[in-house]
């Protein structure tokens, strides 16, 4: 039996932005693999929870007019990864998501609950950065929209202001079309585990020879998932090339704050960021339209 | 010599139930008004209770009962699932309270509470207020074993648990006789069995005032013995039931939480109460694998053959004994079978230290001597320029080789064909060649190691085996033994054994699965690898009893001599032309009904085997090493084994399957880590500790060399532990070939991988 | 305020009873309607013993709040076999030798159903990824892997 001392479930994201308001103290449930789990393990106690899992606006993934893909803060894992409006615009994000637990904790687990949670190790979170998603909350009074990397403001903490649930996520097409990406899990095994790193590598490519663009988020490299600014910067303009690639890798470790913990030391992850930006980046370029790098 | 049933793919005598969710596990039992335990655990890994108060627990509604260390008989006991010694100097340490005022891991029990339900329970636990003295802890054999420090027990100088050993020959005289002389150290880490089923039991007191423990156990009647020992009661007032059990691989070979749990029943008159550790409970509190540290000093003569072998080991017994000093001390028996030896010197030290307690896991010690010995097998060979598997084929065992310390003998010795098998199975000569000269970041490698067993604990222990059959009224058979089924497949090899000696269809047997120690016939239980050997025997023997009696009735009833009848697809017939006597069925009913002749066709039998019979085998790995980030993949396994004759194929290689899995998670992956300040567990759940998912594991391959082992039962040796045994030093020695680097300590995470690459320059 | 009413059907049975909402899913499946071959095995998603499906899908029910159910179908291990007669899957886990100790089975025999059902073919590698979820420490997941290629056969 779970510690609760209350549940409440809202049937439309109204209702649930009132009992928000009536009741701070309150906390939001969705797929619930990360918050009974903590309740399960005694690290929250008498918890009162708001289930959204009823409001079926936040679920779905739709194109607009505009090219912006609209994800549902609702939508779960094993959606994404089947989704045909993902797999044909942006794969990685599938990619992504199949890398994440298993396909029972997939079958429930939402976006926006592993964005909310603020772990830096979140499957999705290299991905959204890479690609420049931008996040919708909305509370009683209005609603905004901040790029995700303002919303990660330190481990487990993120800019979720009282009243405030997170609605949507949303990628522009200026940020994926004709890039090509690829995700890297390092994990010390292939499913039901957490990421050792997460790299998400996106570019594109003038003549299939020339970066015009890189951009390399990382997970777990840092106590919030992160960009690799230099790097980037570095490549744009730059040909294609082992060597290219091999400074890239070097200057997104500049980017990392790795630590030592009993998972792994600082120097080994310092390393595994070089060398698996440089890996991750160079899957991109082949599904940007490059040749392989060899 | 052709059987009908023995050898055959016999269905799984469980396997409707398991698959349709009917069988039932210590925790499927719902009792009315059942109530819920829960334990209060230190937080320290060495410390006092200065002050315990609970009087804010009683106040709490719902709360049926508080215990601590107050409420406990004050005699420590052992928890350790071995059979009782007659001789006093072999006995099991009794170290244990079972609730504790001295904390001696993170974990260690305090007090407990039972509770109408499982969040009361836990609310209950929170009022407890302990006050604790702190302690140093003492985390590694190495700081344990330092002048001045703490003892964990009293009356264990140095917290040395016992450093007996042994010598054969002169070792002194072997070394200086040697051409070489090769010392290196090797070792292994903490593991955990992670079985998917928690420990988990229920008791109660019932209406003839007996304590009734359902429990997930593999020893029924030792966990009686260790419960009435425990609480100071006459054995006959316990009764153990052992319904299915979800895995155990030696750690339910102890008595665990049975104990705390009839106190438990007794505290609150006797109603039921459960008693269920979640997984982190079940990672510190229950056993672990011993992690030893190996010094290995080897003489070597210039014709490649060794002379003498002299072993320091280190094992880390945690914060109580369990199974003690027999771990390593089995280890350093059951390694002798493999390898000629001129002279051994074993020299081992169990210590104690404040870490979760050790006991028994697959392989009983044998996986960590087999990782040091293997693995140096391959650094000697490599040094010497020896091929390494001619290097062990020349130093093997064979048939007629007589143990001098225990007197067993090899009477079947399969090891050279099982490398011949192994070999040919991985292609081992053709990719040798191809991987001669590689470059580049990713790197292949091929690597072996062999290994040597027993089946069953003779001479170092009693071995007996309890069978009982009836021959039910329509010729159909109860089978009962004491040995139990924990997933390996007893049962059904028993009822395979059965069947062949009386003369029946297998699905005429029926097995009764659960042992019930107020009903089973005795056995000591699952361990050891000895319930195809000695347990089988048992049955083997009750079977040829019934079939005797049968055969003696028929004779009586037909006045002909039993010299002349046998029986054959449950009917009885004429040895000389097959034809049919009786029918089974008919034979039961005479033996159940007939006024003057009836006399139900029963046996019940123990078998007492004085004998033991070593099994062997090998591990072929090969393995695909990343050089950049640590990471190694094995991209294909075999284990072939000679076990003996095979009862029954598909169960065997199931067996070998799962002891492979956990062998490759022992190479590369598991490990329980501590705070090395503080001694608190860091990775006791399943999502930090990392047991391999289904896409870790490559395919495995198995065979079998079958030989005829003339003292086990149809031919038969064991096959439980061994799969387990040789896998780490395979891959392990797989990896040196792939890049030239020697791991000597387990596991090979990448972490480590990546150390020592970039140590040896190559990344 | 704790308590609440819920109606779904588990294998078919439609059930309505007065839950408690601090209760998982599995605590109801196993201690108030009897279904004990929903396993338990770690509580926390981990391991995927206690794996049911709903409306078809498998998910974790230690996980899984009871409440959530309302309205939905349930299956567990025990609706499987029809009339006496074991399903495809459940025949191909005991032709194949998938079964040891028996604690992960019926999770990784529902799952297989799920897939079965879904009438998708899957490469070896898609058949582990969609198994990843379970845990097995007896067979090394080798006969596992067998018994689900054949459950998928057509």
């Amino acid at each position: 039996m779970f510690d609760l001392a209350r549940y409440i479930e809202a049937e439309t994201l109204e209702e649930a932005l009132d009992l928000l308001i009536e009741n701070p103290k309150l906390k939001i449930i969705a797929g619930g693999t990360d918050v009974l789990i903590k309740i399960q393990h005694r690290e929250i106690e008498n918890t009162e929870l708001l289930s959204i899992r009823k409001i079926k606006a936040l679920e779905g993934i739709t194109k607009l007019g505009n090219g912006q893909i609209v994800i549902g803060a609702l939508t779960t894992f094993s959606i994404i990864s089947e989704s045909p409006i993902i797999k044909k615009n942006i794969p990685v994000l599938a990619e992504a998501s199949i890398s994440m637990g298993g396909p029972q904790i997939r079958n429930v687990a939402t976006i926006g609950g592993n964005i909310c949670n603020g772990a830096t190790s979140a499957d999705s979170a290299s991905t959204l950065f890479a690609f420049n998603a931008d996040l919708k909350l909305q509370n009683k009074e209005g609603e905004r929209v901040i790029p995700i990397k303002e919303f990660y403001l330190g481990p487990g903490k993120v800019d979720l202001k009282p009243g405030e649930i997170l609605t949507q996520i949303i990628i522009s097409p200026e940020n994926y079309e004709n890039y090509g990406g690829h995700y890297i899990k390092y994990s010390m095994r292939k499913a039901m585990d957490i990421a050792t790193l997460g790299v998400c590598a996106v570019c594109k490519l003038q003549r299939g020879s020339i970066f015009e663009e890189v951009r390399i988020g990382l997970g777990v490299a840092g106590p919030t998932p992160l960009r690799c600014t230099e790097a980037e910067n570095f490549a744009k303009g730059k040909a294609v090339s082992p060597e290219t690639l091999a400074e890239i890798g070097r200057l997104a470790v500049k980017a990392s704050q790795a630590r030592t913990s009993w998972r792994a030391s600082k120097e080994y992850r310092e390393h595994l960021i070089e060398v698996l930006s440089r890996r991750a980046l160079s899957v991109a370029i082949l599904r940007a339209g490059g040749e392989k790098i060899a | 010599m052709a059987y009908n049933v023995i050898g055959k793919n016999v269905q799984r005598v469980d396997a409707i139930e398991k698959v349709t969710g009917k069988a039932k596990y210590a925790g499927d039992f719902l009792e009315r008004d059942m109530l819920v335990g829960k334990i209060l655990r230190s937080p320290y890994a060495h410390a006092l209770v200065k002050k315990i108060d609970v009087s804010k627990v009683k106040a709490l509604p719902g709360v049926e009962a508080v215990l601590t260390y107050k409420d406990v008989p004050e005699k420590p006991f052992s928890t350790c699932g071995h059979p009782y010694s007659l001789d006093p100097h072999h006995r099991d340490i009794e170290d244990r309270h079972i609730l504790t005022n001295k904390a001696r891991f993170v974990g260690d029990a305090i007090a407990a509470v039972v509770a109408i339900d499982e969040l009361t329970a836990q609310k209950a636990l929170k009022l407890i207020e302990v006050e604790y003295e702190v302690l140093e802890p003492l985390l590694t054999p190495e700081e344990a074993l330092k002048d001045g420090k703490l003892l964990v027990h009293e009356q264990f100088d140095r917290n040395i648990l016992s450093d007996v050993g042994y010598q054969i020959g002169d070792i002194e005289q072997a070394l200086a006789e040697s051409d070489y002389i090769f010392e290196d150290e090797y070792e292994t880490s903490i593991v955990h069995h992670c079985h998917l089923e928690t420990n988990v039991s229920y008791a109660y007191v019932d209406s003839n005032n007996r304590i009734v423990i359902v429990t997930s156990t593999q020893i029924p009647f030792l966990t009686r013995r260790l419960v009435a020992l425990a609480l100071g009661l006459p054995t006959g007032r316990v009764r153990i039931i052992k319904p299915y059990v979800g895995g155990g691989f030696g750690n339910k070979q102890d008595a665990l939480q049975e104990p705390l749990n009839a106190l438990m029943t007794l505290a609150v008159g006797g109603r039921p109460v459960k008693l269920e550790y979640n997984r982190e409970e079940c990672m510190i509190d229950t056993r672990t694998r011993y992690a030893f540290k190996y010094r290995s000093k080897v003489g070597i003569s210039k014709e490649g053959k060794i002379i003498g072998r002299d072993i320091f080991a280190l094992a880390n017994s945690g914060a109580y004994a369990s199974h003690g000093h027999a771990i390593v001390m089995c280890a350093g028996h059951l390694f002798r079978y493999l390898y000629n030896y001129q002279a051994i010197k074993f020299k081992p030290k169990t210590i104690y230290t404040n870490l979760p307690a050790a006991g028994a896991m697959r392989g009983y010690g044998v996986p960590q001597i087999t990782f040091a010995i293997e693995c140096q097998m391959d650094d000697i060979a490599r040094k010497l320029h020896l091929d390494p598997i001619e290097f062990r084929i020349k130093n093997l065992n064979d048939v007629g080789y007589v143990d001098p310390l225990s007197g067993v003998t090899i009477y079947s010795c399969g090891t050279r064909q099982c490398i011949e098998k192994g070999k040919k199975l991985i292609s081992w000569d053709e990719k040798k060649a191809k991987y001669q000269n590689q470059s580049g970041t990713r790197r292949r490698g091929l690597g072996m190691a062999c290994f040597s067993f027993l089946s069953g604990t003779y001479p170092s222990s009693v071995e007996v085996g309890g069978a009982r059959i009836i021959l039910n009224e329509d010729g159909s058979v109860q089978l009962q033994i004491g040995a139990t089924e924990i997933g390996q497949g007893s049962d059904t090899v028993f009822a395979q054994m059965a069947a062949e000696v009386i003369g029946v269809p297998v699905d005429t047997i029926y097995v009764t699965s659960t042992q019930d120690t107020d009903i089973s016939p005795y056995d000591s239980g699952a361990y050891a690898t000895r319930q195809t050997y000695v347990a089988g025997t048992a049955v083997k023997k009750a079977a040829t009893e019934v079939k005797e009696k049968i055969l003696t009735f028929v004779s009586k009833l037909k006045d002909v001599p039993p010299s002349m009848l046998d029986i054959r697809e449950s009917n009885v017939i004429f040895k000389h032309s097959g034809e049919a006597v009786m029918s089974l069925g008919d034979v039961a009913l005479h033996a159940y009904y007939d006024k003057q002749h009836a006399a139900p066709i029963t046996s019940d039998t123990t078998a007492n085997i004085r004998m033991n019979a070593p099994c062997f085998g090998a591990t072929f790995a090969e393995v695909e090493v990343d050089l950049e980030t640590g990471k190694i993949e094995v991209v294909e396994i075999y284990n072939v084994h000679d076990s003996g004759r095979i009862i029954n194929r598909q169960t065997a290689e199931g067996q070998v399957h799962g002891g492979v899995s956990m062998g490759i998670g022992y190479a590369l992956y598991e490990q329980m880590l501590f705070d090395s300040k503080t001694g608190k567990p860091l990775n006791n759940n399943l999502l930090d500790y990392k047991l391999p998912t289904i896409m870790d594991i490559p395919a495995i391959g198995v065979d079998f060399v079958e030989t005829e082992e003339p003292t086990g039962p149809f031919g038969s040796k064991g096959l439980g532990e061994p799969p387990t045994v040789s896998v780490a030093p395979a891959i392990r020695n797989a990896i040196l070939d792939a890049t030239g680097v020697a791991f000597n300590q387990l596991p090979i995470t990448p972490q480590r991988a990546f150390e020592k690459f970039k140590q040896a320059g190559l990344i | 305020m704790l308590k609440q009413k819920i109606s779904f059907t588990v294998n078919e049975k439609e059930q309505s009873l007065e839950i408690d909402v601090r209760e998982s899913l599995l605590e109801v499946l196993r201690n108030r309607l009897g279904y004990t071959g929903v396993k338990k095995g770690c509580g926390a998603g981990e391991c995927g013993a206690c794996t049911v499906l709903i409306d078809g899908t498998p998910i974790d029910s230690c996980i899984y709040l009871a409440i959530w159910a309302d309205g939905k179908k349930i299956t567990t291990i025990e609706g499987l076999a029809k009339n006496g007669e074991l399903s495809k899957v459940q025949q191909a886990f005991i032709d194949e030798g998938a079964i040891q100790c028996g604690f992960c089975t019926p999770g990784l025999v529902l799952t297989t159903t799920a897939m079965a059902e879904s009438g998708k073919k899957f490469t070896r590698e898609e058949i582990k990824r969609e198994l990843s979820g379970h845990f097995c420490r007896c067979t090394g997941y080798q006969n596992i892997i067998k018994a689900v290629e054949k459950s998928l056969q057509a």
